[in-house]
């Protein structure tokens, strides 16, 4: 049904008026391709709207609670002080990180490192500079994974964002240091940041990538990114997530890959805090022998929401793919997995796997875990299992027996229920360090300001949190 | 007296198990308990260490002294009560390193010492894991996962050897074991057999009796002690089996 006026939330509102009222900057020094996107986008998000729980892919999802309240959609880029980068040093030990970063949705750099070739022939910059400076690789890539009329939030992605991180490797180049983007937000009013992102990975290159989702100040932010990510034949992608937001803050971070033949894909998601996530991963296998391994760990309490949507295309034979997701939900959070495996007539061969293990703390704590598998080839290896439960009585008492507090008992067992998950963190030091903000996490000891870059102070104390472990 | 059991009830969902049961150990004793299935044997094993489900309703378990049958069991591990279990379980993700640094430390901070320097405890693992024959691969992984039926129960006595509790009860850690696993098993036990401790060995067969040899063994049945004597009870068992005690018990 076509929306009218009439029907429009505040959000869609302001999503189309601020459209209308910025025409002649968005339009302006875009690739003509982004132009056309943002046509349809807009398009699509004024007859659709932004998706509702009747949507199948949205049921269950507290998102459209959000579409009530208004946000500032478009802030002008603030000029660089470099004031945050020099104070902002990766805290894990042993790490080595080069670190990009996004302020309020615009790439936040001196005006000389905009858009800038490093020694290894990597480019690495703002997405605004990059179509310019780069439009054949605009005209190759920029929404060839992603669907811009997926739903109203992909479109209104499209429609909307300014900026964001462009990386392009070239083929055959193996980027050393582990690449780092963090996101902050801040601003003195509830902001929705749509920010854009374009990786493209050659062949036989690779990348390891960590997006931090980590220094939002402390108001109600909505953040919506969409990041397309090419990896071509041969090349390798290591991707990690992180994300430790407040508990009014809504992030939807929407990723895109596309793989060639022989490509490999590592995903590792790792949700410590925040009022609403949700995470998707579209996976197209569209060459054989690629291969895409999808992890993810959360840990929510309050009335903390997290939905991991995981979609994976097998469009050629011969790939493979492999979804592992652990998660703890305390108090009255609540959570959805919903597990999408596609497996083509011609995909002979294909190995898929998916797996979702949760544990509830409390008869309040909420998962809606889907598989869902489509397979049109005869010649699959496929499984799927989904587990809610509690920890092991047997093991408590084991531990216990060992003189090992009830508490620390409980402590372990959670930790290692979610250490199936983290020691696939190849990394030495960065899977220490997941390990132990996934402790402190569950201890009660970590807080949301933790590796926040903002530095703000906070005008009340600093928001803690704790999984009650004394409930399980 | 180390252990004093003095008409012990134990029920578990409402079923009586142990029905009266009196058993007294001191340092230095080896006790067997012995008897046929379902009569009681690992239940006094689970009511000793304070599992859960196991309700005492009449009589007390005193432990140097004091009356445990309220305690966690944690405590009453601190306090030097260690079991063997019959089924070790399997906890993936918990190194054994971890698992055994973390109740060393436990044990050390409930009598008011430091944690264990890295250093002492390294020593320390390496020492006992020579004890039983423990390779050092075994302790790397996670606690028993994917250990042999042999490796798992090796590991209950390196466990042991590296806690140094005051009473071990070993509950049927013969089972499952061929004879060169149960002779590592026994001779780790014998070295650790001291004047200051005491072990409860409960197991069906006579067979381990020979490797651990107790100072008294008792027969269990229909949840009390029905029969003690020395280690000669053992080989009389062996050879007439339990219906000689049962039928001069029924009749």
């Amino acid at each position: 049904m076509q929306k009218t006026e009439t029907t429009y939330k505040p959000l869609e509102s302001s999503l189309l008026n601020v459209f209308d009222q910025h025409k002649n900057v968005l339009f302006n020094g875009c690739h003509p391709k982004v132009d056309q996107a943002r046509k349809e986008a807009f398009e699509f998000l004024r007859k659709n709207g932004l998706p509702t729980r009747k949507d199948e892919k949205w049921k269950n999802s507290p998102f459209p609670k959000q579409y009530e309240e208004n946000y500032l959609i478009d802030v002008p880029s603030a000029s660089y002080d470099k004031h945050v980068n020099e104070i902002f040093h990766c805290e894990v030990h042993g790490f080595e990180a080069q670190t990009y970063s996004l302020l309020n949705g615009w790439y936040y750099s001196p005006e000389e490192k905009q858009l800038q070739t490093l020694d290894n022939g990597v480019v690495v910059g703002s997405m605004l500079k990059a179509q310019k400076a780069y439009p054949e690789i605009f005209n190759t890539y920029f929404g060839q994974t992603a669907n811009h009329q997926q739903d109203g939030f992909a479109a209104a992605n499209t429609a909307l964002f300014r900026d964001g991180i462009f990386i392009y490797v070239p083929d055959g180049v193996e980027v050393e240091n582990t690449m780092q983007l963090i996101k902050m937000i801040n601003r003195e009013e509830p902001l929705m940041v749509n920010s854009r992102n374009l990786i493209i990975l050659g062949k036989n290159s690779k990348l390891t990538f960590m997006h931090c989702d980590d220094s939002v100040n402390h108001f109600s932010s909505f953040i919506n990114t969409l990041t397309e990510v090419f990896l071509d034949e041969n090349a390798y992608f290591d991707l990690y997530k992180l994300q430790n937001i407040n508990d009014n803050t809504s992030l939807l971070n929407n990723t895109y890959f596309r793989q060639e033949a022989k490509s490999r894909l590592r995903v590792n998601v790792l949700s410590l805090n925040g009022g609403k996530i949700r995470n998707e991963l579209h996976v197209d296998l569209m060459g054989e022998y690629a291969e895409a391994d999808l992890n993810g760990v959360y840990l929510m309490d309050k009335q903390q929401h997290i939905d991991n949507q995981v979609f994976v295309n097998h469009a050629k034979p011969n790939c493979y793919s492999n979804e592992l997701f652990k998660g703890v939900l305390d108090e009255e959070a609540s959570g959805i997995f919903n597990g999408y495996i596609f497996v083509a007539r011609d995909a002979q061969n294909t190995n898929a796997f998916q797996r979702n293990n949760n544990i509830l703390m409390t008869p309040k704590a909420v998962i809606d875990t889907m598989p869902f598998l489509e397979i049109y080839a005869d010649d699959v290896k496929c499984s799927h299992g989904a587990t809610i439960g509690q920890l092991d009585n047997e093991a408590m008492f084991y531990l216990m027996q060992r003189g090992i507090s009830k508490s620390d008992a409980r402590l372990l067992l959670m930790y290692a229920f979610l250490a199936e998950v983290t020691t696939k963190v190849s990394i030495d030091a960065l899977r220490n360090n997941y390990e132990d903000m996934i402790k402190r996490r569950l201890r009660g000891e970590l807080s949301i300001c933790e590796r926040c870059v903002l530095h703000c102070s906070m005008p009340d104390k600093p928001v803690e949190f704790e999984i009650d472990m004394s409930k399980i | 007296m180390l252990l004093n059991i003095k008409n012990l009830n134990v029920a578990i969902d409402g079923k009586e198990i142990l029905k009266g049961l009196n058993l007294g150990v001191n340092k230095g004793e080896v006790h067997a308990i012995m008897g046929p299935n379902g009569t009681g044997k690992s239940t006094l094993a689970a009511a000793i260490t304070g599992r859960e489900g196991y309700e005492i309703t009449q009589g007390e378990i005193l432990y140097d002294g004091e009356v445990i049958n309220d305690m966690d069991p944690d405590e009453r591990a601190n306090k030097g009560i260690f079991l063997s279990f019959q089924y070790p379980v399997e906890i993936p993700g918990v190194s054994m390193t971890n698992f055994m640094r973390t109740a060393i430390n436990a044990q050390r901070e409930f009598s008011g010492q430091p944690p264990i320097p890295a250093g002492e405890f390294l020593k320390k693992m390496e020492e006992k894991k020579k004890l039983v024959d423990i390779h050092s691969k075994l302790t790397k992984r996670s606690v028993n996962e994917g250990f042999s039926g042999g490796e798992k129960k090796k590991n209950e006595i390196f466990q042991m050897a590296m806690l140094e509790p005051k009473l071990a009860i070993l509950d049927e850690t013969d089972s499952g074991l061929d004879i060169d696993a149960l002779k590592v098993v026994a001779k780790g036990v014998n070295e650790l057999r001291s004047e200051d401790n005491a072990f409860i060995v409960i197991t069906h067969y006579q067979r381990l009796l020979e490797y651990i040899v107790p100072d008294f063994v008792h027969v269990i049945y229909d949840g009390q002690i029905v029969k003690s004597g020395g280690k000669g009870l053992a080989l009389e068992l062996e050879e007439k089996g339990y219906d000689w005690i049962i039928d001069k018990i029924e009749a």
